[in-house]
Parts: C-alpha cells; structure tokens; sequence
C-alpha cells in the first residue's frame, strides 16, 4: 500500500472516530450522570474512567456500591464483564506481534470495544499494523471523550433530567451495529454477526447478557467457519512495513 | 472523596489480564492460518452480540444483587437498523448515530417509544 492510500485509510478511520466520539461521549455522559446520581465524587467517577475504563463493568459498579454490595463481588464481576476483552486481545495479538513489549502493555489498558473494532478494520484496509490508528481509536476517539464526558456528566448532570429522554442509552448499541458495517466484509463475517447476535440475545434471556456477549463471540465464528470462505493464507497480517497482500 | 479509589484501582487490576494477556504472551502473536480465520470473525460476531443484547435485552438488579434479563422489543430496534442501512450505505457512523439517537429522542418526545 502507497503512502497516498494509508494516509487515505487514516481520513476514513478519522471519519469512522467522530462516531465513536459521538458515543463516548454520550455513554461516558450518562456513566458520570449515573456515578454522581449515586453518590460518587468526582474523583472516584473519574478513577473508574481512567483505571478500568470499561463501559459495561463501571455502570455495574455504580448500581452495585449504590446497593451496598461488597467490592469482592464488584470486582468478579468487573472480571466477568470484561472477559470479552479477551477476544479482542487474541484477534489483535497477530497484528500488534512487532510492536515493542511495553507499548503492547499500554495499548493493552487502552483496549476497548471500540478501540478494538476501529483499529482492526483500519489494519485489514491498510493491510498490516499502523500504530497510529491503534492510539487514535484508542485515545482519541475513547479514552479522552470518555473521560471527559464523565467528569461533564458527574458536574452537571445533577441539573439535567433523564438523559434517556434525549436518546443518549440508544449511542452504544448504534455505534457497535455500525462497527459491525466495517467488519463484514464476506459471507462468513456476516454468518459471524448473525450468529453472534442470536446467540447473544438468547443466551443472555436465559443466564445472563455477560455470557451471551462472550458466548456469542465464541460461537458465532465457529458456526461462520463452517461456511466456505477464501484461502486462509490472505488473513495473515504481515509485519509492519511490509507489502500488503495482492 | 475518594473511598472508592481503591475499588477503581481492583476493578482495573481484574480487567487488565483479559486485555493484556493474549498480547503480552509469546505465541499468541504467532498463530496458524486456521486461528487467525477465527480470530477474523470474533469482531463481527462480538460486536453484533453487544448491539442485539443492548438493544434486544433489559437488565434488571434486584435489591438482592440478582440480575434478571428480560426480552426489550422496542423503537430502539428501528433506530439500530436505521443506523446499519445509513452507515452501510453513506459510509459514516456519524450520521448513523446521530439518526438513531434523533428517531429515539423524536419517539419519546412523542411518547411512541
């Protein structure tokens, strides 16, 4: 790939970010709305953006220590919750391989949902590893909105009414369907989806939506794999600075 | 106050090996062409899962600490597919977002949603 075409892979992931950034900062908003609703100061909100900085795990713990629930359970289930992170890790580990070992560890704080979705599409577009897409999906368009709108949500959300009245609660599930747009690019990415979601759902009905996300993300490449699909051999990523693959 | 500094800092510390391992643990980097097809479709099977039980499935928390799932059918369902077509076809997540969050905000405005 040309100089030309990465920097035309970045404007696109740049483009694809203000949605992202959009998200982050409505979720993050309600998340510093919800904090300070119940009880959280300022600094204890912004702790939970900063150090553990996942959506889904930091919105149990503020209904949790609201219930007067103990820290042993919030913490399982913050392990619970996040377990998916897991997947993402493994799926990028080919890709980030070359990357210095202390860097992976940072970029490994910084993984998120989208972080994840952002980056590994910029890299397949590209065609192998582009550390600044990586620190861009990750910081710019999550890490710093989200940590932002936390500390706006905590300040002044107080003042607001129900922030479901403007829509906010619908950003997530709309940002991660979007995500999935630039992901499949074949039949078994969509089976993958499909499957994913059914799976998701159902699982979540009957244990619990923890399970069925991790579940659904398990089973459903299992299920796509079944499909034809093309030679394994174009899914390598390559080093960096390699050439992509015809 | 900061009572709740530490809580953050474990919650981090129990979420940090589910990110960290696979890409910090030798080998992992190095996987058959048959792994890597899988790794291929976690994305889009994880991220479809996130958005049909975020958009399909409401929690609940007894007093108890219990969480109870229920089935959501909802305009919540038209403003994520309406979100999918635009993205899908004018390429931007921006605008889908931003439709989807202005049809729910326009249904509860109205009280149709």
């Amino acid at each position: 790939m040309t100089e030309p075409d990465i920097r035309a892979a970045r404007r696109r992931l740049v483009l694809d970010g203000l949605g992202i950034v959009a998200s982050a900062l409505g979720f993050g908003f309600v998340y510093g709305v919800a904090a300070g609703a119940a009880g959280f100061s300022f600094v204890e909100a912004s702790a939970m953006s900063v150090i553990v900085f996942g959506g889904a795990a930091q919105f149990a713990a503020v209904g949790y220590v609201a219930g007067g629930f103990s820290w042993l359970g919030i913490v399982l289930l913050t392990a619970f919750l996040n377990a998916r992170h897991l997947l993402y890790s493994a799926a990028l580990a080919p890709w980030l391989a070359d990357r210095p070992r202390a860097e992976r560890a940072v970029m490994a704080h910084l993984l998120t949902d989208e972080a994840f979705a952002l980056s590994i599409t910029h890299f397949r577009r590209v065609g192998r590893v582009d550390a600044w897409g990586y620190w861009f999906a990750a910081i710019g368009t999550t890490f710093i909105p989200w940590n932002l709108a936390t500390i706006g949500g905590v300040l002044v959300g107080g003042a607001l009414p129900d922030p479901s009245q403007f829509g906010l609660d619908v950003v997530f599930p709309a940002a991660m369907a979007g995500l999935v747009v630039g992901l499949a690019t074949g039949r078994r990415e969509i089976v993958a989806a499909i499957v994913g979601a059914v799976l998701g759902v159902t699982v979540s009905l009957v244990w619990d939506p923890a399970v069925g996300i991790i579940a659904g993300g398990l089973i459903g490449p299992l299920v796509a794999l079944a499909i034809p699909g093309p030679p394994a051999v174009a899914e390598v990523p390559i080093p960096a600075g390699g050439e992509g693959p015809p | 106050m900061t009572d709740l500094v530490p809580l953050a800092i474990l919650m981090g510390l129990a979420t940090y090996p589910s990110r960290a391992i696979p890409l910090l643990v030798a080998g992992f980097g190095r996987l058959p062409p048959a792994a890597l097809a899988y790794l291929r479709l976690v994305g889009p099977a994880v991220l479809a899962a996130l958005a049909a039980v975020y958009t399909m499935v409401t929690l609940t928390t007894t007093p108890d600490g219990a969480r109870t799932a229920s089935f959501h059918v909802g305009f919540e369902w038209i403003a994520v597919l309406v979100c999918l077509a635009l993205v899908a076809w004018r390429k931007s997540l921006l605008l889908g977002i931003v439709a989807a969050v202005v049809l729910v905000a326009g249904a509860r405005q109205l009280g149709i949603a």
